[in-house]
Order: C-alpha cells, then structure tokens, then sequence
C-alpha cells in the first residue's frame, strides 16, 4: 500500500498540473496580501476564493486524474496486490497532492507575511473540502465509464453544494420564518460539507455578529466541545463516507 | 493450471460470456482468438480478476481466484495498450513492479538487455515511443519468470527486430514448460508461437483443440485459411444460431 | 481640575507634617474606627494601620482626611455598609473595603456619601462589594485611582461600581470596576467627566447613565459588559477616545444610545462588539474620526433618528456597516472610509467617483430572520448581495456615502 503510494504520489507531485495549482495558489495568496491591508481581511478574501475554488478544482482534477490513470490502475490490478490498495493509493495520491498545493499555495506566504488563528483553520478546511471533493469526483468516475459524464457529476455536485443547496435553504427559512428553525438549520448545514467549512470560517471571522439573538445559538454549539464534536464528525463522515462507497464500486468493479 | 469453470458474464445488455469452460494447461501455448468483441479480452480480464464473473468460478494452480490476489504473482501479463504514469521514469516503474513482488529475488534481465532499456532508465514514461512503451510491457512481464503468461496482441506496435526478440523469447519459455495465452491477429505469429487453438465467438468456446486437429477439422494445412474457415462457419452459425446451438465445444 | 489640584498639594503637606495643621490619629487593629472618627476634630488626620477591622457602618460627619497604610482591611463581614459619609472636604485614601452587606434594601456600599461636598475617594481597592461606591446628592467629588470588583453570578446579586445620583461637577478617573452590575452608573449627574476609566466585565452595563447632561467620557475603556453601554435622555453629552470592546450577545452594544441628541462621540474605537451602535430616538448627533472594526453590525441606525451626522469614520471588517428598520433616511453619510467599498477613483482625489451604500441586502434579510445569518458568505448570499448592489430592491435607496474615502484614516 505505502509503496503503491510512493510511487503514485511520486508521478502525481510532478505532474504539470500540481505545478500549475500550486502557482496559481501562491499567486492568489501573494495577491490578496498584497491588496489587503491587514489579516483579517486576508483571510476573508482567501476564504471566498477557498470556498468556490478548492472543491471545483478538486473535483475535476481528481475526475480527470482517475480516468488518465485508468489503464495504469487497470496494471495494477493485474499485479499480485490488493484491489483496495490500489484505490487508496490513487485516492491518497490526489488528497496529498491537492492538499500540498493549498498548504504550500497558501502557507507559504503565510509563513513569509504572517497568519492567525482564522487563517490555519483556512488551511484546514481546504484540505478536508480538497478530501471531500476528490472522493465524490472518485465516486462519480467509478460509477460511470465515461469520463466526460464522471466530470458532469463532480460538476454537478459541486454546483449543488456550493450554490443550490444553500439557495434551498434559505427558501426554506424565509417560508418558515414564524417557526424557530435554529434547529432545522443547523442539521440542513450539516448536510453540507461546503456550509460546514464556511461556518468553521464564520466562527473565526464573524464572531460578533453570530453572538446576535439567534447567531449565539450556533456560536454557542460550534464552540461547545459538544458541538465541535458533532461538526467535526460529520465533516470526517462527509469526507470517509463518499470515498469508502467509491472503494465498496472500485472493489467490484469491472475494467 | 487454470480452469475456466461456468462463467458468464454481462456487461448490461450484453451477454459477453456465456457459461464459459476452458482448461488452460501448464507446457502449453494458447492461441486466443475470435473476431473483434467476441469475448478475448473479457476472458482475459476475468482470468486477471480485472472483470468480475456475474458466475462460475476461475482457479489458478487448483486455488479459487474469488477474493484472491496473490494468485497474480503467478502471472506475466502485457496489456495490449501499455500507458502508465507519465512522469514515471523507466527505472521507478521497474522498481515499483519489483516492490510488488517483495518475495522474487531472481529477475529475468534477458528482454532488458535485449531491449536495451537500462540506457533508457531515466527516461520519463511519457516521452516514450508506442514502441518502445510495448517494449517495457513485454519485459515487465517476463521480468519475474512467471508460470504463466498472458500476452494480449504482445507484437503490435514492434519494430520488425524487436518483434523477433519476443518471439525468440516467448519460445523459449514455452520450451522451460511455462503456460502461455496468447492475443493476436496476425495469424503466422500464432502459428509461430501456439500449439492450441481456442477460437471465441460471441461469447462461447467454438473450437478449443490442438492446431493440428484444427487443420485436420477444417481439411486445410495452413493455419491461416483454417482460421478463415472456422470463421465462415461462425458466421453462419449467426444466422442459423438456434439449430446450430448442440455444436458445443470440447 | 484646580479644586482637586488644590486638595491634592493640601493633603501632601497634610502628610508630609502632620503637626503643622492639625492632629493625626492612628489606629490599630482591635481598636474602634468609629470611636476614632468620633474623637476626632474636623480637619484631622486618622491614619489607619495595616492589618484587619471587622468593623461596619462607620458614620463620618466631620471633614477629615483618612489614610490607610498598607491597605488596612476593612471587613463588614456580609453586614450592611462600611463607611456612610455626609460632610464635606473629607479625603479617604488607601483602604481596603470588602464584603458589605448583600441588601439591596438600604443598598449597601463600601462607602456611601450623602449630601456631601469636595470629597475625595483614591487609591482604594473594593472587593465583593454590593455597590462599591455611592454617592447621593453630592457635588465636586474626585473619584480616581480606585480598584472595584465583585464576583456575583447573576445581574440582581450585585449593586453599581461606581453609583452617582443627583451629583454634579465630578471627577472620576483612572478606576478600575469589574463585576458589578453597571460599571458607572449615572442618574440626574451633570457637568462631570468620566477619564480613563476601566470598566470590565460587569453583570449589565459598563456605563449607564440616564438624564445627565453636559458631561464627558474621555479615554475610557468598556470591555466585555454584559451589555456594553447604554446611555438615554440626554443632551450635550461629549465621548470623545473611548473604547468599547467585546460586548458579545443577543443584546449587547458596544454603545446604547436612545434620545441623545446634541452630543458629539468623536474618535472612539468599537472592537467586537455584536453591535458598535445602536440609536433610536436620537438627533443632531455627530460622529467623526471613530473607528469600527470586526463588529457583527458597525450601527444599527432606527428610522427614529434623523440630523445625525457620520463623518470621517473608518468602517472595517464588520460583518455589516449599517442596518436599518426603515425606507426613510434623515441622516447623513459623509467622508467615511468602507472597506467593503468597490468603486474606483479616476480624478485621484482620494475619494470614490461613485457612492458606496452601506446596507447590504442580507443584512435586512437576517434582520428579519436572525436563523438566516448561518448562510452569510455563501456563495450564494454572495451573488444576492452583487445583485442588490446593481439595482437595489429591499435596501434603502438613499443611505449612500456619496464621498467615500478610497484609504482609511489614520487616526494614530
């Protein structure tokens, strides 16, 4: 397994796309510092880019990285080694691989211009979406066989839960805004990975205004340990769940 | 050595294997054939436990392949469109393929010589020729000295020398007494190379025999025209395919 | 200023030679404080020992001045106040005053005055006081340099910091209140100045004052009160270099402001606070040169307050700049510098060619559906507010800043 790793991380850190990704990471991060005048707005910005970037690019990247390697994890399969060795060799390539460029995209200029709290959870929270996304872009391609509808679905996935999804929920609280619906809206969040990414951000950014009448209730429970807990668990659900039914395919699956 | 026991396979609609039963036995060189989708490479695929049997049951050295994955040390297999990593140098592959099989100390270097590939070491996988990427397949495969060989068109793509080496040493490993199973659409490299012929088609085992009684079947005594023959026949039995349904193979 | 300068070199000769003037007492633990008191004769010195008095309700009616060495401990041990005062020209310094009574009956205090006059109160340090001081119907009081904190758990369980009632002409600097709960509390005070006070953490409001005009808070800090500052009903009222920082809930502000009219709040700072303003029932106000920054709403401004004026003021990374309950806007935006603020400046004058408005659409939104605000930065809410900002809908059309500054001010 590790060695399976070695060698598919091996090929997949020298890849030009890496290269590209991670410029493109630092020249984002370079930029934003240099416009802005002081961290918090630092992290705002690259937050927003954070949020909309990471699991597109995540998601076709990871997309486009199973169907090129296809005939290459096809010899592997004909190798005396586990099927889900190969899965998660490939996987953990692409995790590693995009998680790389966002620390290095993003930390570097951190480390060279200096960062807070709110900008280590940024870089947390790329990699867990970059982890996220890379599984339901592995779960899409191992569904289909074509590799142009595999990326139509990592697409449409992230489409509906960068933009659909919240846009359903906010209908769903101004319809029902004579109820309470801080509970509701917590568990619809949690049924978003992207949402549950931004509220972490929220809670080092926004601080203030989540403190209001019915923010303090989501403050209260993302700062609990409790909270922490559910959110912290839900988002490792979101990121095993995906992953593991692509596994539960790829296991079976015919090449 | 493998017995191919029951298997049927759909891919959706397709029925690509039907009830398939084949014996492939060690000392023996296995000409696969059959006209495009008739089953070659699924069957190939199933052996490799690539493609999973809807059922029936494969066995390799008399152990089910089900679950199994250390059966495929047991076998060599060049794939007919050999593409790997492309930022892979030649050396990393082969150390790669070395790791996988931590327990084969003794490497069969014969083709890497042949082949000239250790000058080529550092070149990255994919600023390679379709040749010479077919030359790294075939090595591979040979590389651990395996019981049994699978090689799906292995003499495309090769230059004229190349292909000579190949055969050279496809030869002498059918003398050593080793399996092999071959895919190729160039009739004289079967002939060169095979002494059984298993012809496919549309899924079921039509012919499965020695090449001699192949040529004595159909009355020709070149192989090339007995293929062709066998062939017609197949296609009339398409036409006619419920009467011609008892003509069950060996 | 003069007055207390005065009294000030009055007490340092007081005690450089305590022979010169008049007589000084000492007082040793176990012996009466109050019988002291009674001994001595106005403008005498009573110097208190170090050590510890379980003494309480000592009545002083004669000017005096009394001196702790080493902060002697008063204790009232739970028992009603510690010391009551109605005189006037009386100075108590350097004393330890703890645990007065818990009634909020007669209202306990470390030390109560009434009806007094040109008194001073410094360098004492109050703990698990009640209130901590109280003052009624007095006038040119100095209150500076005192430490006052309570640990109460709950807002009824504790009186004021520092109470004034009906007072006028004060002083009170450089104190320190915590754990109260009104930090300062003001009613019916006018013509005093409230410096560079710290008030932390009390049960309600760091400052409270209510139909007290003519007065000013100069440098002072309010910090993490249950909720912030409140003030109301009142006119000419100067806050100049204050900071209002954490003041976090459902209710909290960094500042309060209901019926103020004619006052100015100049060069203050708001940090974190759930809102920085909020105003109803205010007019001919102006706010210039104050800084608002990471506040989840910079102001609430209610449609109820009309002829105020934003000036200069630098508005960063608040969740929202401004948030309205109405379509009508009396009030003036000029000058200010909005982080938030997109446009473009062609004739590089420092200020934007287009006007900046600084009610975003998601703001109105969560202001009717609090639950909402869970949805903030999504990329939706996001390409909402783009929209409302090419053609406004739900925002009031005319809060706009027509100058918005292109650079924040820098006021040091």
């Amino acid at each position: 397994m590790l060695k399976l790793l070695k060698y598919a991380l091996y090929d997949i850190l020298k890849s030009r796309f890496a290269m590209i990704y991670t410029v493109f990471m630092i020249l984002v991060a370079v930029s934003i510092y240099q416009v802005s005048d002081d961290l918090s707005k630092v992290s705002l910005s690259l937050m927003n880019i954070m949020i909309m970037i990471v699991p597109l690019i995540s998601a076709v990247f990871a997309t486009t990285h199973f169907y090129n390697n296809l005939e290459f994890i096809e010899l592997m399969l004909a190798q005396p080694v586990k099927r889900s060795h190969v899965f998660l060799s490939q996987l953990f390539a692409v995790i590693l691989m995009l998680s790389l460029s966002i620390m290095i995209g993003f930390g570097l200029p951190m480390l060279l211009w200096g960062a807070d709290t709110s900008l280590i959870t940024l870089l947390a929270v790329g990699v867990i979406l970059s982890a996220v996304f890379a599984g339901f872009a592995f779960l899409a391609s191992v569904l289909t066989r074509d590799k142009a509808k595999a990326i139509g679905i990592s697409l449409g996935l992230w489409i509906y839960f960068s933009l659909v999804y919240d846009g359903f929920v906010l209908y769903l609280i101004y319809s029902f805004a004579d109820y309470p619906l801080e509970k509701v809206t917590l568990g619809l969040v949690m049924l978003n990975p992207v949402d549950l990414g931004r509220i972490l951000m929220l809670m080092q950014l926004d601080i203030s205004a989540l403190m209001g009448y019915t923010g303090a209730f989501f403050q209260k429970f993302f700062s609990s340990s409790m909270g922490l807990l559910i959110a912290g668990g839900t988002l490792a659900l979101w990121t095993l769940l995906p992953n593991l039914f692509a596994m539960r395919v790829f296991k079976k699956r015919d090449f | 050595m493998i017995s191919v026991k029951n298997i049927s396979k759909k891919f959706g609609k397709l029925q690509v294997l039907k009830d398939f039963n084949l014996e492939f036995r060690l000392g023996n060189s296995y000409a696969l054939m059959g006209p495009n989708g008739s089953g070659k490479t699924t069957l190939i695929k199933t052996i490799l436990g690539m493609v999973m049997p809807d059922e029936g049951e494969i066995f390799v050295k008399n152990q089910p392949i089900k679950g199994s994955h250390s059966y495929r040390q047991y076998i060599g297999y060049m794939p007919q469109i050999g593409r790997y990593p492309s930022n892979m140098k030649i050396g990393q592959l082969f150390s790669m393929m070395k790791d996988m099989r931590p327990e084969i100390k003794d490497y069969d270097l014969e083709l890497v010589e042949a082949f000239e590939l250790d000058q080529m070491k550092d070149k990255a996988m994919g600023t390679l020729s379709g040749g010479t990427r077919q030359k790294v397949s075939a090595t591979l495969a040979f590389l651990f000295s395996p019981d049994i060989l699978i090689l799906d068109e292995p003499t495309a793509g090769l230059d004229p020398i190349a292909v000579e080496i190949l055969k050279a040493k496809i030869k002498r490993e059918r003398a050593a007494g080793k399996l092999i199973l071959i895919t190729s659409h160039i009739m004289s490299d079967l002939e060169e190379l095979t002494n059984q012929a298993v012809y496919i088609f549309d899924g079921e085992v039509y012919f499965n025999d020695t090449i001699e009684s192949l040529k004595e079947l159909t009355g020709e005594v070149r192989f090339s025209p007995a293929i062709a023959k066998l062939m017609q026949w197949t296609l009339k039995k398409k036409v006619t395919k419920r009467e011609m349904s008892h003509v069950e193979t060996t | 200023m003069k007055a207390l300068r005065v009294s000030i070199f009055f007490l340092l000769c007081l005690i450089g030679s305590p022979e010169v003037l008049a007589n000084t007492i000492r007082i040793n633990p176990g012996q009466s404080i109050q019988k002291a008191v009674d001994r001595a004769s106005p403008g005498d010195t009573l110097i208190i020992s170090e050590g510890t008095y379980k003494q309480f309700g000592i009545v002083i009616r004669k000017p005096l001045t009394v001196i702790g060495e080493n902060y002697p401990v008063i204790d009232a041990d739970f028992k009603g106040n510690i010391l009551i005062v109605a005189t006037s020209n009386l100075t108590i310094q350097g004393l330890k005053l703890i645990n007065t009574g818990r009634s909020n009956m007669d209202d306990s205090a470390a030390i109560k005055f009434f009806d007094s006059k040109d008194c001073i109160v410094r360098d004492n340090i109050l703990e698990n006081t009640y209130f901590g001081l109280h003052f009624s119907n007095s006038s040119q009081l100095t209150i500076i340099n005192n430490k006052i904190s309570a640990s109460a758990l709950r807002e009824f369980e504790v009186g004021n910091g520092i109470h004034l009632w009906k007072c006028k002409n004060s002083y009170i600097g450089n104190n320190e209140v915590s754990g109260h709960r009104d930090g300062i509390y003001l009613e019916f005070v006018t013509n005093t100045q409230a410096k560079e006070n710290k008030i932390q953490k009390n049960m309600r409001y760091g400052l409270h004052f209510m139909f007290s005009h003519d007065n000013s808070y100069i440098r002072n800090t309010f910090k993490n009160n249950g909720a912030g500052v409140a003030v109301m009903y009142t006119k000419n009222v100067l806050m100049k270099e204050n900071r209002f920082e954490e003041n976090w809930g459902s209710s909290a502000y960094g500042i309060l402001l209901k019926d103020i009219s004619d006052s100015e709040v100049v060069g203050n700072i708001f940090l974190k606070n759930t809102v920085g303003i909020y105003m109803e029932g205010s007019s001919r106000m102006e706010f210039t040169n104050n800084t608002f920054r990471e506040n989840g709403w910079a102001l609430k401004l209610m449609a109820s307050c009309d002829q105020n004026t934003f000036k200069a003021n630098n508005f960063t990374q608040n969740t929202f700049d401004i948030s309205t309950n109405g379509s009508l806007v009396l009030n003036t935006l000029t000058e200010n510098y909005w982080d938030k603020y997109e446009g473009y400046d062609l004739d590089k004058n420092q200020i934007g060619d287009i006007g900046y408005r600084p009610v975003n659409l998601y703001s109105v939104i969560v202001e009717k559906i609090p639950a909402a605000v869970i949805l903030w930065r999504s990329f939706m809410v996001t390409l909402l507010d783009r929209m409302e900002k090419i053609i406004p809908t739900l925002t009031p059309d005319e809060m706009i800043d027509e100058s918005p500054k292109m650079k924040p001010y820098d006021f040091g």
